[in-house]
C-alpha cells in the first residue's frame, strides 16, 4: 500500500468503517510509516479537539432569550392558525 | 490506533412521541425539542455563518420553519437530521447574502485533492490542547476552521461536531456519501495542516507562539 492509498481510506479508518482486510492493510502501512502514522495520529487528534471543545457554545443568556422568541412565534402561529380554520 | 465514536444519541421513540404531539398542537412539545437541540443548532450555524448575529436568525427562523412544517416530516429520516437540514439551509442563505459576491454552494469544488496532500508531517505535543488556555484555544480552533471553505466545515461540523452519521449528513446535506467523504477527508486534512503550527512539538529553544 502506498501513502496515497492510505490517505485515501484514512476517514474510513477513523470512523472504524472498513472492511477486516483493508483495515489490515491499513494497519500494517502504518507499522512501518512513520509519516503516515504522525498524519493519521495528528488528524485524529483535530477531530477529538474540535469535538471536545467548547467552540461556539450558546450562552444562557442567549438561549433563555431565544427560546422564548421561538416560543412565542410558534404560539402566534398556532392561534393564527386556529383563527384560519 | 483506536478510531473516533460519535456523541449524538438521542432516543428516537421519545423524539418521535414529542414531534407527534406538536403536530396536533402541543406548542410544549414543540418546547422540548427546542431545549433538546437549540445548542446544536446554534453551533452549526454559527460555523457556517461565522458571524454571531445571523446564527442567532439562523437559530430563530430554522426553528419556525420546522414549526410551520411538521406536517411534512414523515418520520423517514430522524427529527434532528430533517432540523440540521433547514438550519444549513437557512444558514447557507445569510451567508450568500453577506457574501453575494462569491456565490456559496455545497456542491462547490474548491481545491483539487492535492490541495489537501500533508505538506507538513510534524509530530504533536502529547497534549497539544493543553498549551494553549481556554481562551486562547477557542481562538485558534475558531479562525483555523474559519479559513475551510463554507462547504468543507459544514460537512467537518456536522460529522466530526455533532456526531451526525456519514449517511445523515448525506442526507443533511443533500449531498451523496462519496461527495459527504471526499470533503470530510479533505476538511480534516486542511484542519490539521492549519493545526499543525500551534500544535507541533517545539524543538529546543522554539517559543510559544
Amino acid at each position: 500500500m502506498t501513502c496515497s492509498e492510505f490517505l485515501k481510506e484514512l476517514t474510513d479508518y477513523l470512523d472504524d468503517t472498513l472492511d477486516t482486510r483493508t483495515r489490515a492493510e491499513l494497519e500494517e502501512h502504518l507499522a512501518w510509516c512513520h509519516n503516515c502514522y504522525v498524519i493519521c495520529d495528528t488528524t485524529k487528534k483535530t477531530i477529538e479537539i474540535y469535538r471536545d471543545s467548547t467552540l461556539y457554545e450558546l450562552p444562557d443568556d442567549l438561549r433563555t432569550r431565544l427560546r422564548s422568541a421561538i416560543m412565542n412565534k410558534c404560539s402566534q402561529k398556532k392561534k393564527v392558525g386556529s383563527q384560519d380554520v | 490506533m483506536e478510531t473516533i465514536q460519535t456523541k449524538v444519541n438521542e432516543p428516537v421513540s421519545d423524539e418521535l412521541r414529542l414531534v407527534q404531539a406538536a403536530k396536533k398542537g402541543d406548542v410544549g412539545a414543540f418546547g422540548e425539542l427546542v431545549k433538546r437541540y437549540d445548542r446544536n443548532v446554534f453551533r452549526i450555524a454559527l460555523h457556517i455563518t461565522q458571524n454571531r448575529e445571523d446564527a442567532e436568525d439562523v437559530v430563530q427562523d430554522a426553528f419556525l420553519k420546522a414549526y410551520e412544517n411538521l406536517e411534512q416530516f414523515q418520520g423517514q429520516s430522524k427529527f434532528y437530521t430533517w432540523l440540521v437540514r433547514i438550519a444549513v439551509n437557512e444558514a447557507l442563505m445569510k451567508l450568500r447574502r453577506r457574501r453575494p459576491e462569491r456565490m456559496v454552494s455545497l456542491d462547490q469544488e474548491v481545491q483539487t485533492e492535492e490541495d489537501s496532500m500533508p505538506r507538513e508531517v510534524a509530530d504533536w505535543s502529547p497534549n497539544p490542547e493543553q498549551l494553549y488556555n481556554q481562551a486562547e484555544l477557542r481562538d485558534i480552533l475558531g479562525k483555523t476552521i474559519q479559513g475551510l471553505p463554507p462547504s468543507f466545515r459544514t460537512v467537518f461540523v456536522l460529522r466530526d461536531v455533532e456526531g451526525l452519521s456519514t449517511e445523515e449528513t448525506a442526507q443533511a446535506l443533500e449531498l451523496s456519501v462519496p461527495a459527504v467523504k471526499s470533503r470530510l477527508l479533505r476538511a480534516r486534512l486542511q484542519l490539521r495542516e492549519r493545526l499543525n503550527r500551534y500544535f507541533k512539538k517545539r524543538q529546543a529553544g522554539d517559543g510559544k507562539q
